[in-house]
């Protein structure tokens, strides 16, 4: 299982990358896996939306279940990846490149406390198997 | 064969609820109302019933007895003998949803071919396994388009030229949600233009609705209003007759996202109206915002082709919540018959019955607009039904058609107030140039005496 140190992920398996107070948001490899092959994808919050922790963002739908992707933080949309409608399986191949899924701008830093570092996803990841 | 409770399950439900008899159970139940003394008539015996239900459907007069110019959204065509039959085989006839593949496939199939050919007929991309009629399948079309937009867009442009019964259904549907219809009026201008439509276009508008041929028969080209709806971001639903697609232009190529129709006119008997069959086909990009099923062809592990439920339906399965609409149910037998019959009549049969229907219809309205006192109003081009402006109420004209064994068209003053003594006329296949000489003779005859 791929889990990027740079990340930083959640209980709900997201993953996010800090870049300054901008976050790109996406599902971690685990996610995918579990999904097994990813057939939709549907992003539902638009470029300037304001978002709050919690806040469904995202549809992914595979084979053979479908799942929301929650947005982990509070902020503004400023990016939606829209060419990944086109190919979702992108998200089963890159899911931590190609398939991130928005970009926020974060209004609360606080609430980066709560992420998993990678270690700490890959223990959660184990205690579920 | 079915096993209802035994008597130890009963009483075993009934100890769990802490009663001895099931009449404990209706205590609350004033003794009075308790089974209490009906007043119906003796039994009969199978043979006496019989006849007693056969004397009451004889005071019923179908089509089969009258000459029949009433449609307003059903119509009265041949049907080939063929479509009952395989309609009425055992395999179609008690199948059941084909969620298993390996026991379903002439099922599955059927469904399949019935999609591929809306889609064709249609012009558009994607075609739904069907809904329950003509006004369910516009009402899921007005769930899809705002369920497109998330819940952004609430605006619902409806053309008074829609069905008046598909209207009523919409706002069925919709009542209670933030759904805001509009276009409506209470009065019609029969020579009004669908791009009037245009000005009850903004921003916040979801969907725009309108019928082709309309309800009152005419063909409008809907390239503008489509173009118009796309600008603000809507999107636009054509209800259409599937038979007159069989002349028309598809709607597809008006750049409509959504057609829904009424397939009652594919093979499917009046039957005092349903169970008809409503046709729903969409754009590929939206395939997964459409309610109900859809089949698949695929290839099995052998390499062999195979038909399966390519979109279940989603409202049962893994995002209920989600789900565009609540409705599972399709109409497969309608769906089976409205196949063998399109698959029956072909290309060049499906354009032949829509050109008789046309011409017939045409040949009609000029025979009545001759008539002293009628005017047929329809100006702009148009299918099979007309309106006609009559010098006497409506059903007082329908009362004489009647006494000569001919059933009259609509009065379009029940739900169009500015149409008081008008009545739509349909003509099909059916109609023979005597029907429609004994309907224009008896008109002339009409007298408010």
């Amino acid at each position: 299982m791929n889990i990027p140190e740079d990340l930083k992920y959640t209980d709900n398996d997201e993953w996010i990358r800090l870049e300054g107070d901008i976050g790109t948001i996406g599902i971690s490899d685990y996610a995918q896996d579990q999904l097994s092959d990813i057939v939709f994808v549907e992003i539902i919050v638009s470029e300037e939306e304001q978002i709050a922790k919690g806040d469904s963002c995202a549809t992914v739908e595979s084979v053979k279940a479908a799942a929301d992707v929650y947005t982990p933080v509070s902020g503004t949309v400023i990016a939606v990846n829209e060419d990944l409608a086109d190919v979702p399986e992108t998200i089963n191949s890159d899911p931590y490149g190609d398939a991130w899924l928005i970009k926020i701008h974060i209004s609360d830093a606080s609430e980066l406390d709560d992420f998993k570092d990678s270690a700490a996803y890959q223990q959660l990841i184990e205690e579920r198997e | 064969m079915y096993i209802p409770h035994t008597d130890n399950d009963r009483e075993e439900m009934l100890h769990a609820v802490g009663v001895k008899e099931i009449e404990e159970l209706f205590t609350d139940v004033p003794s009075a109302h308790i089974f209490p003394e009906l007043d119906i008539p003796p039994a009969l015996t199978e043979m006496e019933a019989v006849a007693h239900l056969e004397k009451i459907s004889q005071s019923n007069q179908s089509v089969r007895d009258l000459t029949c110019f009433l449609g307003a959204g059903a119509y009265n065509h041949f049907t080939p003998a063929a479509v009952d039959s395989i309609m009425r085989r055992g395999e179609f006839l008690t199948a059941y949803t084909p969620y298993q593949p390996e026991i379903s496939q002439g099922t599955l199939q059927a469904i399949f071919d019935y999609q591929s050919l809306v889609a064709t007929l249609t012009g558009m991309e994607v075609s739904n396994a069907s809904h329950y009629d003509g006004a369910t399948a516009a009402a899921e079309a007005v769930n899809m388009a705002y369920a497109n937009f998330r819940g952004k867009k609430s605006r619902v442009v409806l053309s008074p030229a829609l069905h008046p019964q598909y209207r009523e259904t919409i706002r069925t549907y919709t009542r209670g949600s933030v759904i805001d219809i509009v276009g409506e009026t209470d009065g019609i201008d029969p020579h009004g233009d669908p791009e009037d439509l245009i000005s009850f276009i903004d921003d916040n508008t979801a969907l725009v609705m309108v019928q082709y041929p309309d309800f009152f028969g005419r063909i409008y080209d809907f390239r503008k209003l489509a173009e118009a709806a796309h600008e603000k971001g809507a999107l636009i639903s054509i209800s259409t007759n599937p038979l007159s697609l069989g002349l028309l232009t598809p709607p597809g190529e008006f750049n409509a996202d959504i057609v829904t129709g009424e397939g009652q006119a594919l093979g499917l008997p009046l039957s005092y109206g349903g169970p008809y069959l409503g046709l729903f086909a969409t754009r590929k990009k939206f395939v997964r915002k459409m309610a109900g099923r859809l089949a698949g062809e695929t290839v099995d592990v052998n390499g062999q082709r195979g038909f399966v439920l390519t979109l279940t339906a989603r409202e049962q399965h893994i995002r209920r919540e989600k789900a565009t609409s609540n409705i599972c149910t399709n109409q497969g037998l309608m769906a089976l018959a409205s196949t063998v019959y399109m698959s029956m009549l072909g290309k060049g049969g499906l354009r032949e019955v829509a050109e008789l229907c046309y011409q017939k219809a045409h040949y009609a309205a000029k025979q009545i607009n001759s008539l002293p006192n009628y005017v047929v109003l329809n100006d702009t081009p148009f299918f099979n039904e007309f309106m006609v402006r009559c010098p006497y109420p409506v059903d007082k004209i329908n009362q004489d058609l009647l006494e000569r064994e001919i059933l009259g068209g609509y009065d379009l003053g029940l739900e169009y107030v500015s149409l008081k003594e008008h009545m739509l006329i349909a003509v099909t296949e059916m109609n023979s140039r005597q029907d429609i000489e004994l309907l224009v003779s008896t008109l002339a005859e009409v007298s408010d005496d």
